[in-house]
């Protein structure tokens, strides 16, 4: 398929009611953080974009929302050109310009004071990561607390940032300000909001 | 899947446009992350005017899908003006299941109350906010309100409240009654009142406030601490009633004065209508044996099996059943 049909299928079948099934795993998500909810591929976007973050991006971003693409997926025109034709979401020049930023490679991406916090008086204004992780539950587990968590959750997502703990500390710490991660996994996802606490790491 | 093709004018599905939810939907996220914390959003014009629900009700069009049971309450009462044609509202635009009964319902909209059945997990209860800054009488000014936010300055709502007991000797706030949410904002519950705030205190189901004419959204999630301000000598306590429910005999629910006649004549009822008829209907449900109602929090044991609305084609009325008196 050339980029033209590409950027042009692979769509929501049903956008309104796609669009209201994605929120809400998203928004149940990010209520009950490391709760892992279940989503069917409703979008099928060109690789390396897969359907889970496909579908968030479809959800959520529009001409509104500058959208941030880590190098392993600014350099595939047919996501670029995707995303362009669904979503119509221009693309952000810097990290901290982004409304989104959709990361397919996690493990190597920047830091995550390089994207857009917010301001003390707005701290809506920041960036909302979209990672592409290949699952749930075979990495590095995390134990979650906060907001959202009755007592305690579970979730062991792989191929994590450097340092992540560290960084999601710094994170904590920025309260108000701070950046909420989507993390996109095959076939379902789950939500760090900035107040959840990664209490341990178990190696 | 829901468009009447024999209706002339259809609209989108729960009446907003896409880009519209999208917009309500990334402010709804943010809320989230950010318990307490006001979030402008682009409010747009409802076919209501703004002071009937307009904020829930775009919250409530923007999280709606097919599969939902909607509740809508004005004051506890399923039946009241308010309620009836918000509750008709979504029926006609996104043609879901309607319900009055609290147990079977996946999102409530409320005007100002919360309910006396305990919420559950699989529940949103969506807010109606009248004026969503807690601050706003105390400094009218949004750029200085928003300081006081950024700074956690909240030195002037105690003063507030010292004044109440300098003046009245004791808090004399009712409703509206301001809450700390996870120890950093200090939020409006929207005129619930206080009776209610214990129940938003790690209440198991998620809560969306929306703002339509002060175009805000809020949200606390599930399990989040909210507390009532208060001081140590002067706690934070609900209002208390001396006499039970005079329909059900509910005790330590919220109750309405009805007045009967003209001789001043009155009695006290549940102001939740729903629980009220519940109760009526089985007084011997282990829901109410043994538990303090309105405690608050709380799950229940089981969670209900899949919802069978109550499609009921006439809302029930207050004082139904009131005869058997």
């Amino acid at each position: 398929m050339d980029i033209a049909t590409q950027s042009i299928e692979g769509g929501f079948a049903d956008p309104v009611f796609n669009a209201q099934t994605v929120f809400r795993a998203v928004m149940d998500a990010m209520a009950r953080p490391g709760s892992v909810q279940a989503l069917s591929p409703l979008a099928h976007p060109p690789a390396p974009l897969s359907a889970t973050a496909g579908a968030v991006a479809l959800s959520l971003c529009d001409n509104d929302t500058p959208v941030w693409l880590d190098p392993r997926l600014q350099a595939e025109a047919s996501v670029k050109a995707w995303l362009g034709f669904h979503t119509g979401s221009p693309l952000a020049n810097t990290p901290a310009d982004a409304h989104f930023a959709i990361v397919a490679n996690p493990a190597e991406m920047a830091a995550l004071d390089g994207f857009s916090q917010g301001t003390q008086e707005y701290p809506d204004r920041s960036t909302t990561l979209v990672l592409l992780v290949d699952d749930l539950a075979s990495g590095p587990s995390l134990l979650l607390e906060g907001p959202g968590i009755e007592k305690t959750a579970m979730i062991a997502p792989t191929g994590m940032p450097r340092h992540f703990v560290e960084q999601w500390r710094q994170n904590n710490q920025r309260f108000p300000r701070g950046v909420d991660i989507v993390l996109a996994a095959p076939g379902s996802l789950a939500c760090l909001p900035r107040t959840t606490r990664i209490k341990t790491m178990e190696a | 899947m829901n468009a009447q093709p024999t209706e002339i004018a259809t609209y989108n599905f729960a009446y907003l446009d896409e880009q519209t939810k999208r917009m309500i939907r990334r402010a709804i996220l943010k809320g989230i992350a950010i318990p307490g914390y006001q979030v402008p959003f682009a409010s747009r014009e409802m076919p209501m005017p703004y002071g009937w629900g307009t904020g829930g009700v775009q919250v409530t069009a923007s999280i709606i899908g097919p599969d939902d049971v909607l509740k809508v309450i004005d004051q506890g009462a399923d039946d009241t003006t308010n309620a009836v044609s918000i509750r008709a509202f979504f029926k006609k635009v996104a043609n879901v299941a309607v319900t009055t009964e609290t147990a079977a319902a996946t999102i409530i909209q409320t005007r100002h109350r919360i309910p006396e059945h305990p919420l559950t997990a699989r529940q949103v209860l969506v807010f109606q906010v009248p004026i969503p800054e807690p601050l706003r009488f105390l400094e009218p000014r949004e750029t200085e309100t928003r300081k006081m936010h950024a700074l956690e300055e909240y030195g002037l709502m105690h003063v507030k409240l010292y004044e109440d007991i300098a003046r009245h000797g004791r808090i004399a706030t009712t409703y509206a009654y301001p809450v700390k949410v996870e120890g950093r904002y200090v939020m409006d519950p929207s005129p619930t009142p206080k009776f209610d705030n214990p129940k938003m205190h790690r209440s198991p189901a998620l809560q969306l406030f929306g703002a339509g004419r002060e175009k805000r959204i809020y949200a606390v999630p599930p399990f989040t601490d909210v507390v009532s301000l208060d001081f140590e000598d002067h706690p934070f306590e609900v209002q208390t009633f001396d006499q039970p429910c005079a329909l059900c005999a509910a005790e330590n629910v919220y109750l309405d004065e009805v007045i009967l006649d003209d001789h001043g004549g009155h009695m006290f009822v549940c102001s939740d209508t729903d629980h009220c008829e519940k109760r009526r209907a089985d007084p011997t449900s282990p829901l109410w044996g043994g538990r303090a109602e309105g405690a608050g929090g709380g799950s229940l044991a089981t969670p209900p099996t899949t919802p069978t609305p109550a499609l009921r084609a006439d809302p029930p009325r207050k004082g139904e059943g009131k005869e058997a008196e």
